[in-house]
C-alpha cells in the first residue's frame, strides 16, 4: 500500500558482507529502517477505556496483529499502570503480569513495554512486570514532580529495561519548566521523554513549544524526545506530525483510538499520515489498518469520542482517565458529568486523584438539592 | 527522669523537627525539649531551636550521646538509614525512641489504635503522614466488621513533601500498606501517593475505601454501627490533631461481583493542619509530628506513672502567624 516509489536514500549503500542478524533486524516485519518508532498503548491507555476489562484473547490478539504490522513497542499494562488495578482506578479482569505474559510470548520482534506510576507502582512491581518479559519500562509523574522518578529510572536500569519517562498533564506547566522535569528524568536514567498530552488540551503551537523546548534540553545528551496525544479536542495526531517535525522520534498511538478521554491519536491514522509524508515508521500500513478495523473493533464496547465529556476535559485540561469514573459518580449521584469535569479542572486535580471526582459530585449534589430548595421556596 | 519531667533530644532540625519542637513546647508539660542535632551547621531549624534555649549541634548523634546528660526520649526525623543506624545506639543508652521516618525498628503505631498495647516499648515508628491520617478509619471499621481489602489514596501538596520523601516514594508507599494491614486490621492493604502542585496549595486528603461484607453497604443496624464508629474515631483523632475532619458523609456502594461480592465504603478525610510552624496546607506534616508529641507524652507519663499533661488546641487559643514553607520538608 502507499507510495511504492523507491528514493535514492531508501536504497542501502552495501560496502561489507552483511550478516543474517543484521538482514533480520533491518526486516519491515522488525521495523527495518524507520525515521521514528510508533509505540501502540492499545493495551495500555486502552485498558481505561475498557474499564479494565482486557482479557487474555484479546491481548493476545492485538500484540499479535501489531507485531505482524511491523510495530515495535505495545504497551500492556493496567490504564493507570502497574498496580492500578484497585477501588480507585477500577479492578483489572485479568492479572497485568498474566497479559504481560501473554503479550510477551505472541510477540515475535516487538518489545513489551509497561507504564508505572511511583506513587502508586513499586519498583518490586516494576521488577514482576521484567520477571515475565516487560523490556521497556514507561516511568510516569505529574509534568512538574519527574524527582519522585529517580528510584525507578536507576531500577530500570539496573534490569537492563529500555526507559522511557512520562511527563503527565503537560499542558499545564511552562516549556521551561516541563524541559527541567525533563532534565531530571534524563538524569536518573530516561533515555527518551515523553511530553504527554494526558488531557488532549495541546492546541498546535503549545505540542511545538513543548517538545522544542524538552528537545533543546535533553537531546545534546543523546536523549530522545516523544510525544503522546490524545483526541479530546481532535489534536493527536496534527500534534503528533509537529512533534516530529520538532525532534521527537517516539510517537504513542492506539488502535481505533483506543484510550482514555476521547481516545488517543490512532495507531493506523499515524501510520498512514507519516507514510504519506514520506516519513518512515516501519509500519506496514496495510496490516495495521486491518488490525484496528478486524482485531480491536469488534470488542470495543464504545468507540472513544470527541462528546460534550471528552471535550470539556481537553478544554478545561483534565486528565483524560477521568471521564469514565466522572459518568459513573455523575449516574450514581445525578449530576452532569461534564460538570463534575469542569470543576475537576477548575480545582487543578491532577492525574490518580479519581477520589476527588466523589468529592465533587457531593459538593454539585447538594448544590442541586440546595438550589431544587430556593427554586420550591424554602429558605 | 526526674522530677516529673522527661528531657527531649530531636535529631533531624528539618520542618518536621522544628515543627515537633514547637508543638513539645507548646502541648507538653512533661517533655522538655532540651537538644536539637542535625548534620549541618548552617541549618536553619538548628539556629531557630538555639534561639528557643535549646542545645543544639550540628555534630549529629554521636555528640548527643557523648552529653554528660542524656536525653530521656528522643525523636527522630531523619532517613530510614540514619535511624537504622541509630537505634541499636538509643537503645544501648536506654532512650526511648520515637521514630518519624520509615525505618520501622520498632512497631508502628498509631496514637488511638494501638498505643496502649506499645507503652512500654523502647522503640516506635509513626508509619508515615498518609497512614497517621488513614489507618485509624480503617481500624474503625475493622472494628466492626471483617475488612478483606482496605486502600487508602493520599493527595498531598507538592510543597509540603520535601526532597527526602520523593527520593523515596516507595518507602512511603509499602510502609503505609505494611500499617493499614498490621494496624489497620486490613486482611490486605494498598497505599498511594498523589503529589499535586496546584496553587494555592490543596489540604492534605485522604480516602479510605474498606472492602466490607454486603449487608453492611446496605442501610441497617450494621452500617449505623459502622458509621458511628467512624464519627467516633474522628473525634478521637481531633484530640490531637485538630484540623482532622471528615469532608463529607461516608459514602456506601452496595457489593459488586467486581469486588468480590464485597460492598465498599469510601471514607473522604481532610487534614488541615494546625501551624505550630507549618502553614495550613502541610497538614500531612502537622498530623506525623501531633501524633509523635502526642505518643512521646503519653509513653513518658506512663514511665513516670503521671496523667497526661496534654493541652489541645482549644486550650492554647490562637498562636502566632505560622511561616511559609521551607526548602526542606517531607511527609
Amino acid at each position: 500500500m502507499g507510495d511504492m516509489t523507491i528514493r535514492p536514500e531508501d536504497v542501502p549503500v552495501v560496502d561489507r558482507e552483511v550478516t543474517e542478524t543484521e538482514v533480520l533486524a533491518n526486516a519491515t516485519a522488525a521495523g527495518g529502517e524507520r525515521d521514528l518508532r510508533i509505540t501502540d498503548s492499545t493495551l495500555r491507555d486502552g485498558s481505561h477505556a475498557m474499564s479494565h476489562q482486557f482479557t487474555e484473547e484479546q491481548v493476545r490478539g492485538v500484540v499479535s496483529a501489531l507485531d505482524r504490522a511491523g510495530v515495535q513497542a505495545i504497551e500492556v499494562t493496567h490504564g493507570d499502570g502497574l498496580g492500578g488495578s484497585s477501588f480507585n482506578y477500577g479492578f483489572s479482569l485479568v492479572d497485568e503480569l498474566d497479559l504481560i505474559r501473554a503479550a510477551v510470548d505472541e510477540a515475535t520482534q516487538a518489545k513489551i513495554a509497561v507504564l508505572m506510576l511511583p506513587g502508586l507502582a513499586t519498583v518490586r512491581d516494576l521488577k514482576q512486570a521484567h520477571a515475565v518479559g516487560a523490556s521497556v519500562a514507561r516511568i510516569a509523574t505529574h509534568c512538574t514532580e519527574a524527582d519522585v522518578s529517580t528510584q525507578h529510572f536507576g531500577e530500570a536500569r539496573a534490569l537492563g529495561m529500555e526507559t522511557v519517562g512520562f511527563l503527565m498533564l503537560s499542558h499545564s506547566t511552562t516549556p521551561d519548566v516541563l524541559a527541567r522535569n525533563a532534565r531530571t528524568m534524563v538524569d536518573a536514567g530516561a533515555e527518551c521523554v515523553y511530553v504527554v498530552d494526558s488531557a488532549g488540551a495541546l492546541i498546535l503551537s503549545d505540542a511545538q513549544e513543548r517538545i522544542t523546548a524538552v528537545v533543546e534540553e535533553v537531546g545534546r545528551d543523546g536523549a530522545q524526545v516523544g510525544f503522546h496525544g490524545h483526541q479530546n479536542l481532535s489534536m493527536g495526531v496534527a500534534n503528533s506530525v509537529l512533534a516530529y517535525q520538532n525532534g521527537a522520534v517516539q510517537i504513542d498511538g492506539a488502535l481505533c483510538a483506543l484510550g482514555a478521554g476521547a481516545g488517543n491519536s490512532p495507531t493506523e491514522v499515524l501510520a498512514a499520515t507519516f507514510e504519506r509524508m514520506g516519513i518512515r515508521t516501519g509500519i506496514d500500513l496495510g496490516e495495521v489498518l486491518s488490525a484496528a478495523e478486524e482485531v480491536v473493533r469488534p470488542f470495543i464496547p464504545r468507540l472513544p469520542w470527541m462528546d460534550r465529556s471528552s471535550i470539556t476535559q481537553g478544554y478545561a485540561g483534565v486528565y483524560s482517565s477521568f471521564l469514565l469514573h466522572a459518568e459513573r459518580a455523575a449516574e450514581r449521584y445525578g449530576v452532569p458529568a461534564h460538570e463534575i469535569l469542569q470543576k475537576v479542572g477548575e480545582y487543578g486535580y491532577v492525574g490518580g486523584q479519581e477520589d476527588m471526582i466523589i468529592d465533587i459530585a457531593l459538593e454539585l449534589a447538594q448544590e442541586k438539592e440546595l438550589g431544587d430548595l430556593a427554586g420550591s421556596g424554602v429558605r | 527522669m526526674s522530677k516529673g519531667k522527661a528531657t527531649a533530644a530531636i535529631v533531624g532540625p528539618g520542618n518536621i523537627g522544628t515543627d515537633l519542637m514547637f508543638k513539645l513546647i507548646r502541648r507538653s508539660d512533661i517533655i522538655e525539649p532540651r537538644y536539637m542535632v542535625g548534620v549541618d551547621p548552617t541549618s536553619d531549624g538548628l539556629a531557630r531551636a538555639k534561639r528557643l534555649g535549646l542545645e543544639v549541634s550540628a555534630e549529629g548523634v554521636d555528640w548527643l550521646l557523648a552529653q554528660d546528660e542524656l536525653p530521656d526520649i528522643v525523636f527522630e526525623a531523619t532517613s530510614a538509614k540514619a535511624h537504622s543506624a541509630n537505634a541499636p545506639r538509643y537503645a544501648e543508652a536506654g532512650i526511648l525512641a520515637v521514630d518519624l521516618t520509615p525505618a520501622a525498628v520498632g512497631p508502628y503505631l498509631c496514637p488511638p489504635v494501638n498505643l496502649s498495647f506499645n507503652l512500654d516499648a523502647p522503640n516506635v515508628n509513626m508509619i508515615t503522614c498518609g497512614g497517621q491520617a488513614t489507618v485509624p478509619m480503617v481500624s474503625a471499621v475493622s472494628s466492626v466488621v471483617p475488612v478483606p481489602y482496605a486502600e487508602i489514596v493520599a493527595s498531598v501538596s507538592s510543597r509540603s513533601a520535601g526532597p527526602g520523601t520523593r527520593a523515596n516514594i516507595d518507602e512511603f508507599t509499602e510502609t503505609t500498606s505494611n500499617a493499614v494491614e498490621a494496624v489497620g486490621g486490613a486482611e490486605r492493604g494498598k497505599a498511594i501517593i498523589i503529589l499535586n502542585p496546584v496553587e494555592p496549595p490543596l489540604m492534605m486528603r485522604n480516602t479510605v475505601f474498606c472492602a466490607i461484607p454486603p449487608e453492611a453497604g446496605e442501610p441497617g443496624e450494621l452500617q449505623d454501627r459502622l458509621l458511628e464508629s467512624i464519627h467516633a474515631m474522628e473525634a478521637t483523632v481531633q484530640e490531637y490533631v485538630p484540623g482532622y475532619h471528615l469532608r463529607a458523609a461516608p459514602q456506601f456502594d452496595p457489593a459488586r461481583d467486581a469486588w468480590r461480592g464485597q460492598a465498599r465504603v469510601f471514607i473522604p478525610i481532610e487534614v488541615k493542619g494546625r501551624g505550630d510552624y507549618l502553614p495550613d496546607y502541610a497538614g500531612n506534616l502537622d498530623i506525623i509530628t501531633a501524633a509523635a508529641a502526642r505518643v512521646g507524652d503519653l509513653m513518658v507519663a506512663h514511665r513516670l506513672g503521671v496523667d497526661t499533661t496534654w493541652k489541645s488546641s482549644a486550650d492554647l487559643g490562637d498562636l502566632p502567624d505560622t511561616t511559609t514553607m521551607p526548602q526542606e520538608a517531607g511527609v
